[in-house]
């Protein structure tokens, strides 16, 4: 089950681009999407990045940081990324393999890999928001992740 | 709150580009000039008989000359040539610089002065860029997005390769 709104976020440790650590204290005081996606260089994972960094100076309007998630080592994300000439940082969840996506209940077991799931934390650390697709190959467009922020603003 | 919420695609409007026969299945078909999905798809239906309305899905990180060519489809749509530009593009994936677009304009007989000018305008970037919006919202994921009455059909495209080869 991807964690619900209102849990807390459990501790984890990501690795960045750079190769140091992404934990839960680096989503506490700013609002942060989590965005777990199977593969780099997959076709639906190509498009969802694209689609994504299409919408990211509306992302920033309203603050939210965006992260790509998966199993793939650090380097295949960055040559991923820079292939694709997008923005969106990516964080590695490869050794253990897939420790951070089953904690967040965003890994898709029959096949080994991320599954597509989206993961909004508020400045709290608490969930506000969170999508796992019907399966990894289903890809959420934009409008959904804007309805989720619209039905989560605070006050 | 921003505008990226989920809202459904607007429906044939004023100003819309619009081809094929009256009676044919209405296609609203969101394309990138740079993609040769999006060229294979547009001749399927052609060849079905479809009548179909482009507007654009040009995204800067799926292809570096996917916005510049929509723009320039845009300017050349003011000179009237809007389909026969369409055509000459996805006929020849191979060369979409602008000296082969200057070359597609001459061609045509259309003003390459004034496509040069009309190319930068601020309403044929706002159309542009109002299209892909308006695409997002509508949940288009990829190239093309192809909406019938109303939906996206993420399956049309193949329905109809089927047709072709069947």
């Amino acid at each position: 089950m991807i964690l619900a709104p209102g849990t807390d976020v459990p501790d984890f440790t990501l690795r960045r681009e750079d190769g140091s650590e992404f934990t839960r204290e680096d989503l506490l005081g700013r609002t942060t999407l989590l965005v777990f996606y199977p593969f780099a260089f997959s076709p639906v994972c190509t498009d969802q990045l694209q689609i994504y960094d299409e919408a990211r100076e509306d992302f920033a309007a309203q603050g939210v940081t965006l992260y790509g998630v998966s199993t793939d080592p650090s380097y295949s994300q960055i040559a991923f990324r820079e292939k694709l000439g997008v923005d969106i940082e990516q964080l590695s969840d490869f050794e253990p393999k897939g420790t951070v996506a089953r904690a967040f209940g965003a890994y898709f077991e029959p096949r080994g890999m991320t599954n597509r799931a989206l993961v909004l934390v508020g400045p709290d650390g608490k969930v506000r928001w969170s999508h796992l697709a019907d399966s990894p190959s289903d890809l959420p467009g934009v409008g959904l992740i804007f309805d989720g922020l619209a039905a989560t603003a605070p006050g | 709150m921003s505008d990226l919420r989920s809202a459904p695609v607007p429906p044939l409007r004023p100003g819309d580009h619009v081809r094929g026969p009256q009676d044919g299945m209405l296609v609203l078909f969101y394309g990138d000039f740079a993609c040769p999905r999006c060229a294979v798809a547009a001749l399927r239906l052609r060849h079905a008989g479809a009548r179909v309305v482009f507007r654009h899905f040009a995204l800067r990180a799926k292809h570096e000359r996917a916005v510049a060519l929509a723009h320039a489809a845009e300017a050349v749509a003011r000179q009237g040539a809007f389909w026969a530009f369409h055509d000459a593009l996805y006929a020849d994936q191979g060369r979409l610089d602008d000296p082969h677009l200057w070359e597609r304009c001459r061609a045509l007989g259309l003003d390459v002065d004034r496509f040069q000018v009309d190319r930068r305008d601020a309403g044929v970037v706002e159309r542009v860029r109002g299209d892909v919006r308006e695409a997002l919202r509508a949940g288009a994921t990829t190239t093309p997005a192809l909406f019938v009455d109303g939906r996206l059909d993420p399956g049309l495209h193949g329905r109809l390769a089927g047709a072709v080869q069947g």
